[in-house]
């Protein structure tokens, strides 16, 4: 009821204001601990600058209490919405609750919280399970039915983002069994442990004559491996498949020279999609689903990676 | 010649007793052929893949040795690879990139060692304050960011071969034989060792302590670099984050598998490159026999478990002891009189 007077007040605002008045949106970072997390910070810059929105940025440096304060601000403001990229998944109740007695709606960018559904508006994020099984789709269509070898690099052990890329890829494979899934390491999720492990895998088979693909599940440890397979003498992209995720601008490099076939993308632009949830919820109030799954899009050397490359240089990554 | 292979023998035989058990899981193990000019094999890899740890360790021997300990050697790789990175993407040739990274360690060293040998806080802190600012030293330089660069020169650093041998085991090698003959064939290891059984006693025997000790963190943190220097151009990049991250841990420990003492005095560089390798073969070999990585660390924890157990000269006493009780029984009085 509340919520209804006041978009109606809202939209009587707006039609004096000739939507003049740009809307504002608070967004609450973690920080900048990787380069995927600085590019999403540049392209939500981007987004909200296209859209005309005034977007209030605030970096947690990797602390809760930071965000909650963030938030605080944010509803002491009086800001038309707040993204909020949440540093842990617990203690969010109560700043959350405040949000929605101020009526702010908050949207939750790339994690999610551990708190009711009906305190947020929705979350954007990517399905982890599904980037893995877009692996292993690819792989499958690659191989073409012909006897596959597939060595994997693991990410940190224990850490959802391995855990969920190793079962997805698993689904993808399944029910194909000319592509056998024979060694699988961590490798951290860092180029120089990629290439330790891959050096060692390629002993392990046969100088490297075994394998028929290697799977990563980043691109920093597919670039590291790219090295090792090289250096054993081996041509990666040809002699072995290289497929990865994230789709960082290195990995097209690579694909550029012909070295990685595939990656599936962990986009940082979760923000375009929750600013057109956002508009449209200001529009006309409507609620979209809790959960916005982004686009896990396949990229392979016939999407121009030189072009992928330069678009994607100067975000930060 | 025959005095030094004595003194290392446990750790020879320790050595020989880990590749010996890889060998067993791995049967591939031993084998190195020649291919496209360079040695290539497991063996080869670990001569390649330990030479961080192994050039650090030969650093941390002369600290601890000193009574100290250098926590920083891992985060000064980061703060040397970025600079490296940062030089050889700003023009500044393969010479100046070296020389920079090279300065850059010095410097880390030079602070560690005025904190320790002059401001006189304990080892273990004065360089845990580098540990934790220096990954944020080397982020600002890297901006974040993996910074990568494309110079053969350089790369040829961590991935080329001299004489069909990998570069990073060159490097170790002669800078541990440079190490052990700086510190044997001159008076400096002995006045290494009287500054860490006594540095007082020392100083008053005219030992110049202050400049040993801040010249002994500057050699530690000149390792880190060609550490750092390997790693970057390893991966053709320098990677802040991760570069070196607990290598200090692994070097600490390559040192006590050499059978030097953490209070300091009596070392030896070599029984510490030796420690290096051992690790290093673990490590390999854990990745060689696939299992599962949820196993890699509790493996290596319970082999090097064992490793230190077997040398301690406690279970070393009790050893003795118990042959020299079945060779001739003796009263049990006796006996306890052998124990330590």
């Amino acid at each position: 009821m509340t919520i209804r007077t006041l978009l109606s007040a809202a939209a009587a605002l707006a039609l004096t204001a000739g939507m003049a008045q740009a809307q504002v949106v608070g967004f609450s970072q973690i920080g900048s601990e990787s380069g995927w997390r600085a590019a999403e910070t540049t392209l939500t810059k981007q987004q909200a600058a296209e859209r005309g929105i005034d977007l209030r940025f605030s970096d947690a440096q990797q602390r809760q209490e930071n965000q909650i304060a963030a938030i605080r601000s944010f509803i002491a403001q009086g800001v038309d919405a707040i993204l909020l990229a949440p540093v842990v998944a617990t203690g969010w109740d109560s700043v959350l609750e405040e949000a929605k007695e101020a009526d702010i709606p908050v949207v939750l960018l790339d994690r999610q919280v551990d708190s009711s559904d009906d305190l947020y508006l929705t979350a954007v994020g990517s399905d982890l399970v599904h980037e893995g099984q877009v692996a292993g789709e690819w792989l499958v269509s690659a191989a073409n039915g012909e006897d596959c070898r597939v060595v994997e690099l693991q990410g940190t052990t224990g850490s959802s983002p391995a855990i969920d890329r190793k079962t997805g890829f698993e689904q993808g494979i399944a029910g194909h069994d000319n592509i056998q899934l024979v060694r699988s390491q961590t490798g951290d999720f860092t180029r120089a442990q990629g290439k330790e492990v891959m050096e060692s895998f390629l002993q392990a088979e046969n100088g490297g004559k075994d394998i028929c693909a290697l799977y990563a599940h980043n691109d920093d440890m597919a670039v590291g491996a790219i090295q090792a397979i090289k250096e054993a003498g081996l041509q990666p992209g040809e002699d072995i498949l290289v497929v990865s995720i994230d789709a960082v601008p290195d990995i097209f490099q690579a694909m550029a020279a012909g070295e990685a076939n595939a990656t599936v993308e962990l986009t940082p632009n979760m923000a375009g999609p929750a600013f057109d949830a956002l508009a449209a919820y200001w529009k006309d109030g409507s609620v979209p689903a809790k959960f916005i799954q982004t686009e896990s899009k396949l990229y392979t050397p016939s999407d121009d990676p030189q072009a992928e490359y330069e678009r994607r240089k100067d975000l930060g990554y | 010649m025959q005095r030094t292979l004595t003194q290392l023998a446990p750790q020879l035989v320790t050595l020989a007793a880990v590749v010996l058990l890889v060998w067993v899981v791995f049967p591939g193990f031993l084998d190195i052929r020649l291919v496209d000019g360079r040695l290539v094999g497991p063996v080869i890899d670990i001569l390649k893949r330990g030479a961080p740890v192994a050039l650090l360790a030969t650093g941390m021997t002369l600290v601890i040795a000193t009574r100290g300990i250098d926590l920083s050697v891992g985060t000064v790789m980061a703060i040397c690879g970025a600079v490296a990175a940062w030089a050889i993407d700003g023009g500044f040739g393969l010479g100046g990139a070296l020389a920079l990274a090279i300065v850059a360690g010095l410097v880390a060293g030079l602070w560690n060692g005025t904190l320790v040998a002059i401001v006189g806080i304990q080892p273990i802190v004065a360089t845990l304050i580098l540990m934790t600012a220096g990954r944020g030293i080397a982020q600002l330089i890297t901006e974040g960011r993996i910074l990568t660069f494309t110079h053969d020169g350089f790369a040829w650093l961590g991935s080329g071969t001299l004489l069909a041998v990998p570069v990073p085991a060159v490097i170790w090698v002669l800078t541990g034989i440079a190490a052990a003959l700086l510190m044997r064939r001159t008076a400096l290891g002995l006045l290494v060792e009287a500054v860490g059984i006594n540095r007082r006693a020392a100083a008053l025997a005219g030992v110049n302590a202050t400049v040993l000790l801040i010249a002994v963190y500057m050699a530690s943190g000149l390792c880190a670099a060609l550490a750092g220097i390997i790693t970057a151009a390893d991966i053709r990049g320098a990677d802040a984050n991760n570069a070196g991250l607990w290598l200090e841990l692994d070097a600490i420990l390559a040192v006590v598998i050499g059978g030097n003492s953490l209070l300091g005095g009596r070392f030896s560089v070599a029984a510490s490159l030796i420690g290096a390798m051992i690790i290093q073969t673990i490590d390999t070999g854990i990745l060689l026999a696939g299992f599962p990585s949820e196993y890699n660390l509790v493996i290596k924890a319970a082999l090097v478990l064992v490793i230190l157990v077997l040398q301690s000269p406690r279970f070393a006493a009790e050893w003795r002891t118990w042959r020299a009780a079945r060779a001739e029984p003796r009263p049990a009085g006796q006996v306890q009189e052998d124990a330590p």
